[in-house]
């Protein structure tokens, strides 16, 4: 495990998608370092989701090699795997929360299947990780379609973050939830990051989310990486696509 | 780096101190569960109360709840409980814990009589309301088909081709090759049983009789409910679940208009070509059975057909052919209109769909028994 902490998190080698005969990743690398918020950035469609679903395995890869924790995933048996999966959470764009599960069966669903813990700790815990994502502890025995976009996206952070994972994949968490909500979300990722030592992955458009919760900002783009660094670097480039996205109307709104 | 948590007494007197050492982790949480709840016992009347958490090597939100919960019951009267030795790092955990409310009761529900007797009232109930709802839809989609008379140019050509194309088209080599199989083997039983009275030719007069009034459009219908009912019912339930409906409604357009109409046009065309279809390649798999079989050739099969059966016997088949397909459409779409939120309610009313599409199917077709033996045909 000594050697887990220099390592990064996730090393992900000349990664090769393709679907079709359109390759949308083409020879990616990329580290994410222990205990930091990676933002990442691309424009529409330039498979920042695939990316993200390549290092989940969801979707599979032409070529190249993807380790989390340490464990590659290809030569990686099934316990080692599950182990691995046991120690990251996802949040999907969509949520995905279970349709046909409440709000708390759908957080107790990971902890029902990995942890032997009474039901009493778990009715609590759910209460505690519903508290920490802003949400009432009236809103445990609802279904999902009758939650808002905004209480979605929470209860399904809630469900992520509800094995205390060491790391956590956020696709698009702040879109669909107003300004207000946006910053606290933000706000409690950071909390999250430094209570838990958590990693996060997070994909992301929110402007103020790569200002305020990100340590590191990676920039996707023609199926590579185009540049990685902190918030000032990115401000530096002379990318013309990164000059658009950091110096237009909205940015300088941003930074005020 | 993990070691097994502990929680001791380190102080005794009128103070009374705990010290939890080790990993405060969910892995461990049934052995955190079982000391926290020890450790409860022991508040007596202490008159100050620490939880010292300086050793603790690592902690999550389960140790930290289970810490909190251990604070929350220790705490009596103006007596609270403190945490001592928090470093910074878990302090915002901790505080983030301390801000949970406490479980609310949830009703589990318990099963009772009257409870069970309420549930079977409101099902029968609901028959009536399901009639209804049928009766509903078939006026808003004859209304529908006004409208599309009047303004012929709403009409959706593709979609309803579209449609064609899917429940008719794609389902003949199905249905065909399963009426031939039921031909053949009723063929083959004709055979076997006649064959004892040496009545083997009047094989060809059940064949033809059954085939043609009874068993091609019935047989042909219930598979349809099976297979475009449901696919009816589970595209325009899952069209429901995403807003689709709706969307369509705010553009000022009639979702029974768009979507429903065209499929039950073509649902009610497709029947009657598949129901003539079915009836004909049950008739060939039993011609063949007849002459491989029972030795009936080709030529005293048709003579013998053409004595047996009428163009009544036809009639009577196809003429229920439409009426059964408009049944089984409005079942799928009310199915489909009446899906909710979750994956488990499109589930539930794609079976319902093919349930009660059979159901009804079968009815109609006593209906039409009894009807058409009143009428003498």
């Amino acid at each position: 495990m000594a050697g887990e902490i220099q390592n990064p998190i996730i090393r992900v080698r000349d990664i090769t998608v393709q679907f079709g005969s359109t390759r949308v990743l083409d020879g990616l690398n990329l580290d994410v370092k222990r205990g930091e918020i990676l933002g990442f950035v691309g424009p529409s469609g330039a498979g920042k989701s695939v990316l993200t679903r390549t290092i989940i395995g969801l979707v599979p890869k032409v070529a190249g090699s993807i380790e989390v924790f340490g464990v590659d995933l290809d030569s990686s048996n099934t316990s080692q795997r599950r182990n691995v999966e046991r120690r990251w959470g996802v949040l999907f764009q969509q949520g995905a929360l279970f349709s046909s599960l409440t709000v708390r069966q759908n957080i107790q669903f990971p902890m029902r299947e990995y942890l032997r813990v009474s039901q009493r700790l778990m009715d609590e815990i759910t209460m505690a990780k519903l508290t920490m994502v802003g949400l009432k502890p009236e809103v445990a025995e609802r279904f999902p379609s009758e939650l808002s976009g905004g209480m979605i996206k929470r209860v399904a952070l809630a469900r992520a973050l509800s094995l205390d994972p060491d790391l956590v994949f956020l696709d698009e968490p702040t879109s669909g939830l107003d300004p207000i909500g946006a910053g606290d979300f933000d706000e409690l990722v950071r909390t999250l990051q430094r209570t838990l030592g958590l990693t996060v992955f997070m994909v992301t458009h929110d402007l103020d989310s790569l200002y305020t919760a990100c340590d590191r900002i990676a920039v996707l783009g023609n199926g590579k990486i185009i540049a990685a660094g902190s918030i000032a670097d990115m401000q530096a480039s002379q990318h013309p696509w990164l000059r658009q996205y950091f110096h237009g109307k909205r940015a300088r709104a941003v930074m005020g | 780096m993990t070691s097994d948590p502990k929680l001791e007494r380190i102080a005794k007197g009128n103070a009374l101190a705990l010290c939890a050492t080790g990993t405060w982790t969910a892995s461990f949480a049934p052995v955190l569960e079982r000391m926290v709840a020890d450790a409860e016992k022991l508040a007596g009347g202490s008159q100050n109360i620490f939880i010292d958490v300086s050793e603790v090597a690592k902690l999550d939100t389960f140790g930290a709840w289970l810490i909190e919960r251990l604070r929350r019951s220790l705490t009596h009267g103006a007596v609270e409980a403190q945490i001592a030795g928090l470093s910074a790092n878990y302090s915002s955990l901790v505080d983030e814990v301390r801000r949970v409310r406490a479980t609310p009761v949830v009703d589990a529900g318990t099963i009772t009589i009257t409870g069970m007797l309420e549930q079977i009232g409101r099902a029968v109930a609901g028959v009536a309301g399901t009639v209804a709802g049928l009766i509903d839809m078939l006026g808003a989609v004859l209304a529908a088909g006004g409208r599309v008379l009047i303004h012929p140019r709403s009409f959706r050509l593709t979609s309803t081709v579209h449609h064609m194309e899917q429940v008719c088209w794609r389902a003949v080599p199905i249905i065909v090759l399963i009426t031939f199989l039921i031909g053949c083997i009723i063929a083959q039983q004709g055979i076997f049983h006649f064959r004892r009275f040496g009545a083997d030719i009047f094989v060809v007069d059940m064949l033809g009789v059954l085939v043609l009034r009874e068993i091609g459009v019935l047989l042909v219908a219930i598979m349809v409910a099976g297979r475009s009912g449901s696919a009816y019912t589970a595209e325009l339930g899952s069209m429901k679940m995403r807003e689709e409906i709706d969307a369509l409604r705010t553009m000022g357009f009639d979702p029974i208009e768009v979507l429903v109409l065209p499929r039950m046009l073509a649902l009610v065309l497709a029947l009657p070509i598949l129901a003539f279809l079915g009836a004909m390649a049950a008739l060939y798999g039993g011609g063949l059975v007849a002459w491989l079989y029972g030795g009936v050739d080709p030529e005293a099969f048709l003579l013998r057909l053409r004595d047996a059966i009428s163009i009544d016997h036809f009639i009577v088949g196809i003429v229920k052919a439409p009426v059964m397909a408009a049944v089984i459409g409005i079942v799928a779409c009310v199915e489909g209109l009446a899906v909710q939120g979750s994956a488990e309610s499109l589930g539930q009313h794609t079976t319902a769909s093919v349930v009660k599409g059979i159901f009804f199917v079968i009815v109609m077709d006593g209906v039409f028994a009894i009807f058409f033996a009143s009428i003498g045909m």
